[in-house]
């Protein structure tokens, strides 16, 4: 299948969720079991990295900063910018695709695989919207939240970073951080935040709904689903840069 | 009933049915039997639309299921209870959830009239104290049987079920059979059965269809299966020398002691 063929049908898919919910109670009820598993699910491994990637840029920075001209202070201002701007709303999306996206793509490949989406088809259950739905919703409300708490994580790690190797005190640190600050910033990391959710649960959600054939497509399908995601994620990163910026 | 008028369905270069004409009795068990392979599965599967045939329609009551938009299609199926070849049980909830899913789903109930009705038709399934395991702690029968007491669960109009004894011993199986065929007397159902247990067919083909490459060879009912000369449906059947000795006792029974051809003689 080429190209449009698999982008037709995926926005086919998109378009087909939108239907009247045949039990607002189990929808919310499946609802708030996927921000369960996407956002509480993926809260350990997205502060892992906001925390390492904030000390590891503040370090690299001052080894980077030589001159005696520039304050130290621009170290805070330069850790601040790259995290919100870059770090954590691209660097742990793409870790999310991984995450999140490859337990979107097996679970929905062996609901189909085991005749599961089938079965519920049967009983006048619309799957799109029942089972596609919910995910993408939970992605879209929990990724954001995480995307903010891997800002804050990261200023953190630099400022723990920072003052533990020497490099900068956490006062001058502190001051660092509030000079030159543009509010935008978080606006448009917020937006990508958004869009890069949508993507890293629809398009896994997609490559699993639809696979065909047994364990060993499930399996296949989740890494292309996973790849797909990643490159998604990098291509709307560079056109929302060259928008908005 | 469910009329079948001329399905087609073909995968790739392989024509699986091949026009295939024939009505589904409203409060009798609807046999489709026929070899592995011989389309069974991919005829349920049109009927309830989870394939669509390339020609031919379906008629629900007089109603064209082949034209009906999603939305029609989602409200019929609220009637339809079905059991798939593979059970297909939703492997993240218990037993008693997969069974109060469609009660979930579907009704207003409280909470005690689900749980009474839960194990209620767990019963009828003889599947007690199985409620709170999962899907891969328990036996492919077992399975099988949470799979019919899902599908019946909501009092279905038509019922469907794709081989519901294979993997069972022949004790269970009979149990399923009557039970099935109890419940399609009971509520009047449309009942549509895939098999290939010659026990099935002996005890409940009210009205069989022989599936041989896609095509109806043969439709008739328990009785008259017998009786038939059909040459592909007799080694269908009675495959095994055993059943050919049985068929030729009930010849002979139905003859008055002689062999089938003797009495014109
Ligand atoms: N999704 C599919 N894609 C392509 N071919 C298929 C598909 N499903 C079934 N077939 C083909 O259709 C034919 C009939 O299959 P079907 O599953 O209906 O057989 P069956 O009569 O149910 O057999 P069994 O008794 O073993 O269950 C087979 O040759 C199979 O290869
Ligand atoms: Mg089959």
């Amino acid at each position: 299948m080429n190209f449009f063929t698999h982008f037709g049908k995926y926005l086919l898919m998109l378009k087909g969720m939108f239907s009247k919910p045949e039990n607002g109670k189990l929808y919310w009820k499946e609802f708030m079991h996927q921000c369960n598993e996407i956002g509480i699910g993926s809260l350990g491994i997205a502060s892992i990295i906001s925390v390492f990637i904030g000390a590891v840029s503040a370090i690299q920075t001052a080894y980077q900063l030589v001159s005696p001209l520039i304050p130290k202070s621009t170290i805070a201002q330069i850790v601040r910018d790259t995290v919100i701007l870059e770090f954590a709303p691209t660097l742990v999306c793409i870790v999310l695709a991984g995450v999140v996206g490859s337990k979107i793509a097996s679970e929905l490949g062996n609901m189909r695989v085991s005749e599961q989406i089938d079965a519920l088809e049967i009983m006048g259950i619309n799957t799109k919207s029942y089972l596609v739905m919910p995910k993408i919703a939970a992605a879209i409300i929990t990724i954001p939240l995480l995307v903010v708490l891997a800002m804050v994580l990261g200023i953190w790690g630099g400022r723990m970073a920072g003052s533990m190797a020497g490099i900068i005190p956490k006062e001058t640190y502190d001051a660092g951080l509030l000079e030159n600050f543009v509010p935008f910033n978080v606006s448009f990391a917020l937006v990508k935040a958004y869009t890069f959710a949508f993507i890293i649960s629809s398009i896994p959600a997609y490559y699993g709904y639809y696979v065909k054939g047994g364990s060993l497509e499930i399996g296949r399908s989740s890494t292309t689903s996973v790849v797909v995601s990643c490159i998604t994620v990098l291509l709307a990163d560079y056109i929302l840069a060259a928008l908005l910026l | 009933m469910i009329e079948i008028k001329n399905i087609r369905k073909v995968f790739g270069e392989k024509v699986v049915l091949d026009g295939v004409s024939h009505i589904m009795e409203t409060g009798k068990a609807n046999l489709i039997i026929g070899t592995s392979g011989s389309g069974k599965t991919v005829l349920q599967k049109c009927l309830v639309g989870l394939f669509e045939p390339d020609a031919g329609e379906i008629l629900y009551d007089g109603v064209s299921f082949t034209t009906m938009n999603q939305e029609e299609r989602k409200l019929l199926r609220q009637q339809i209870g079905m059991l798939f070849q593979g059970s297909a049980l939703f492997d993240s909830m218990t037993v008693e959830e997969n069974v109060q899913f469609p009660l979930d789903m579907f009704t207003k109930d409280t909470h005690a009239v689900k749980h009474k009705r839960v194990n209620e038709v767990l019963e009828r399934v003889n599947l007690v104290g199985s409620n709170k395991k999962y899907p891969s702690e328990i036996s492919g029968g077992m399975k099988k049987r949470v799979g019919i007491a899902r599908a019946i669960v909501l009092n279905p109009k038509y019922l469907f079920c794709d081989e519901p004894n294979s993997g069972l011993d022949p004790q269970t199986s009979m149990l399923i059979d009557k039970l099935i065929y109890e419940i399609t007397r009971e509520f009047n159902m449309t009942t549509v059965i895939n098999t290939h247990d010659m026990n099935s067919v002996m005890e409940i083909g009210d009205n069989i269809i022989y599936l041989k490459d896609g095509k109806k060879e043969w439709t008739g009912n328990s009785k008259d299966i017998i009786f038939s000369d059909n040459q592909n449906l007799n080694q269908f059947i009675f495959a095994s020398e055993f059943l050919q000795d049985a068929k030729q006792m009930r010849m002979m029974e139905a003859n008055g002691g002689k062999f089938p051809g003797q009495g014109n003689q």
